[in-house]
């Protein structure tokens, strides 16, 4: 199968005046139709860098290299507002902060009539802004439709986004941080429409999080990165439970444990690498308890463990 | 909670340094209320002007000039606020002025606004070369000083109505276009902004629906500031001689006709004079209200 979205070799740096700084380096990556991808780092990994550059909106200042292909035709190296036009529809985006996502200005229907209107054409509009917000299980989606942003909920208004989102019919859902902004019970909730979404329509849904719970419960693949690059790629159920690069394991343990009566809270020494210290090395020796000389003299090729399970570790042969 | 709430008791026992230090006129009703009271008043004897006005604004009576205002001994109560040197009915002038000056201030504030508007919202909104252009422009405009430029508007075009509304156009759209650029590229970045981008809606419909109403705020509190300040401007034009020409009336030219007997006729500069402070004034402080009101910033 065709992947929809294909990441050969990409690289983002970005021009400062103390020199370029690597945010995205050598990223190889295929994410396919249907498929609820979790990316998962800290700040300053590289994953909301590396979903700009998904969405072409990569800022001024910033350098790709490398190719994008989505669904079988290259968009790298085109001129922006062509990107747009190839793939502006094709992907839509639900963002972290459902606070601002909206115009205070105008009522819920209004808005999603205007999003639909420019995507179909006023043909579409009769009826369908209720259908979006019912397909999100609004209560009183008639009232909704008349109501200004600051009367919803936060939880009310990322169920609106996310309506308007899959209801462009977008073959790719870049989700940033979708629930981070939102308390744990609504979270939930959040997350199980994403699955709705997908079983739907077929849309391909990416997550960026710091969060593996979230990842845990929605996604079936998880991508981790650290320091600008691709470190552990696979079925979230394999990498959960047998993590092969380091930086992964030390991510799972460090989430709080409960012991008997104690709450562990295992942390990982060191400190995220300087973006501009990085290079063609691995990025997380330095904290990493198996480090050795390779390390620091190469960015390591990929390990297959499984079919679909990917390192990129020195030590990926030795048993963890 | 604020001074408001403070009980009568309680304010008395404060040492006075500190009932001043509090001392906020916006936020308590009066003051609001008086300005918002003159501004009705005044837009009230512009428009019913012909109505209400009890003589026309250039009747001559001879035999009744420079009569003084009806208190005042020799006063009649025939001419309330008294009579020129030609005598003609102060009040009559006066509403007739207002008719003028605020018709010339309120035109010039909506015209220059709407210019500076749209100059910020493309200006801020697209950036780059047009940004930059746009600005030096305003720059340049803002460095020219006003009476200057209405001299040589005046020199080339000729006075009267429509050249005092273009000179002060002229001076106005700058700050507009500064304010609202500078909004615009805050509102610009905002998500729902850029969700709108990415969802293919054209650029001019998210100036004109997204980004252009999320501004009027400030816009409207800039133009009720600004009315205050067009009338000042009319009113100075007017009594260099390059404003408002006889036979039409305006404050600034009542002003300047009576100025050769301000010393046996004060009420010909005074009145004027009272009603150029008292419209200003009152435009001013509705301004503040408004931008206290509007501005969850100002704490109000």
């Amino acid at each position: 199968m065709t992947p929809l979205v294909d990441l050969r070799q990409v690289s983002v740096t970005f021009g400062t005046s103390q020199g370029p700084i690597l945010a995205v380096s050598a990223v190889d990556l295929a994410i396919r139709p249907g498929e609820i991808v979790g990316i998962a780092g800290e700040s300053g990994s590289g994953k909301t860098t590396l979903c700009r550059a998904i969405m072409g909106a990569l800022p001024d200042e910033a350098r790709l290299s490398g190719e994008i292909w989505f669904a079988g035709t290259r968009i790298s190296g085109r001129p922006v507002a062509e990107i747009r036009r190839l793939w502006g529809r094709e992907i839509a985006m639900v963002l972290q902060n459902p606070m601002t996502a909206l115009d205070p200005l105008y009522p819920i229907g209004s808005q999603i009539d205007e999003m639909i209107g420019v995507r179909f054409g006023a043909a579409a509009l009769p009826g369908r802004a209720l259908e979006i917000l019912r397909s999100v299980h609004l209560t009183a989606p008639e009232l909704r439709l008349r109501q200004y942003p600051h009367q919803l909920s936060g939880g009310m208004r990322q169920r609106v986004l996310i309506g308007m989102a899959s209801a462009t019919r977008a073959k790719l859902l870049l989700a940033d941080e979708p629930t981070t902004a939102l308390d744990a019970t609504i979270q939930e909730e959040i997350l199980v429409l994403f699955r709705e979404i997908r079983d739907r329509s077929g849309t391909a849904i990416v997550i960026v999080t710091h969060d593996l719970g979230v990842i845990r419960r929605v996604c079936e693949r998880v991508i981790v990165m650290y320091g600008g690059r691709v470190v552990e790629d696979g079925p979230t159920e394999a990498v959960f439970t047998a993590p092969r690069h380091p930086y992964t394991r030390a991510l799972l343990e460090s989430l709080p444990r409960i012991e008997g009566e104690e709450i562990v809270l295992q942390a990982i020494d060191g400190q995220v690498p300087d973006p501009s210290e990085l290079g063609d090395f691995c990025p997380f020796s330095p904290r990493c308890r198996l480090a050795r000389e390779a390390c620091l003299a190469k960015f390591p090729g990929e390990t297959r463990v499984t079919g679909a399970h990917r390192v990129f570790c020195w030590a990926a042969e030795q048993p963890p | 909670m604020n001074a408001g709430t403070v009980t009568p008791a309680a304010e008395q026992a404060l040492p006075r340094r500190r009932r001043l230090g509090r001392w906020r006129p916006l936020q308590s009703p009066g003051l609001p209320l008086l300005a918002t009271a003159t501004c009705a008043v005044l837009v009230a004897a512009a428009v019913l002007g012909p109505w209400i006005s009890p003589y026309a604004k250039d009747s001559v009576d001879l035999a009744n000039a420079i009569a003084p205002p009806a208190w005042q001994p020799d006063g009649t109560a025939a001419h309330l606020l008294g009579t020129d040197q030609l005598g003609r009915d102060v009040l009559s002038r006066l509403i007739a002025g207002a008719r003028i000056s605020l018709a010339a201030a309120a035109a010039a504030t909506l015209l220059g606004g709407s210019i500076g508007v749209a100059v910020g919202v493309v200006a801020g909104y697209i950036g780059g070369l047009a940004d930059a252009v746009a600005m030096r422009i305003s720059d340049a405009f803002l460095a020219v000083p006003f009476i200057l430029l209405a001299l040589a508007v005046v020199a080339v075009l000729g006075s009267g109505f429509g050249n005092i509304i273009l000179v002060i156009v002229v001076t106005n759209w700058p700050r507009y276009a500064r304010l609202v650029r500078s909004e615009v590229i805050g509102i610009k970045h905002r998500d729902f902004v850029t969700l709108a981008r990415i969802a293919g809606v054209p650029p001019a419909r998210i100036m004109l629906r997204h980004i252009l109403p999320n501004t009027l705020n400030s816009v409207t509190v800039l133009g009720i500031l600004d009315v205050g300040r067009a009338i000042i401007l009319e009113s100075s034009l007017s009594f260099l001689g390059v404003g408002i020409q006889p036979p039409d009336v305006s404050w600034g030219l009542m002003l300047a006709d009576g100025r050769t007997l301000l010393g046996f006729a004060w009420w010909l500069t005074t009145l004027p004079g009272v009603v150029i402070v008292a419209a200003v004034m009152s435009f001013n402080t509705l301004g503040y209200w408004l931008k206290a009101r509007l501005d969850p910033r100002a704490g109000a």
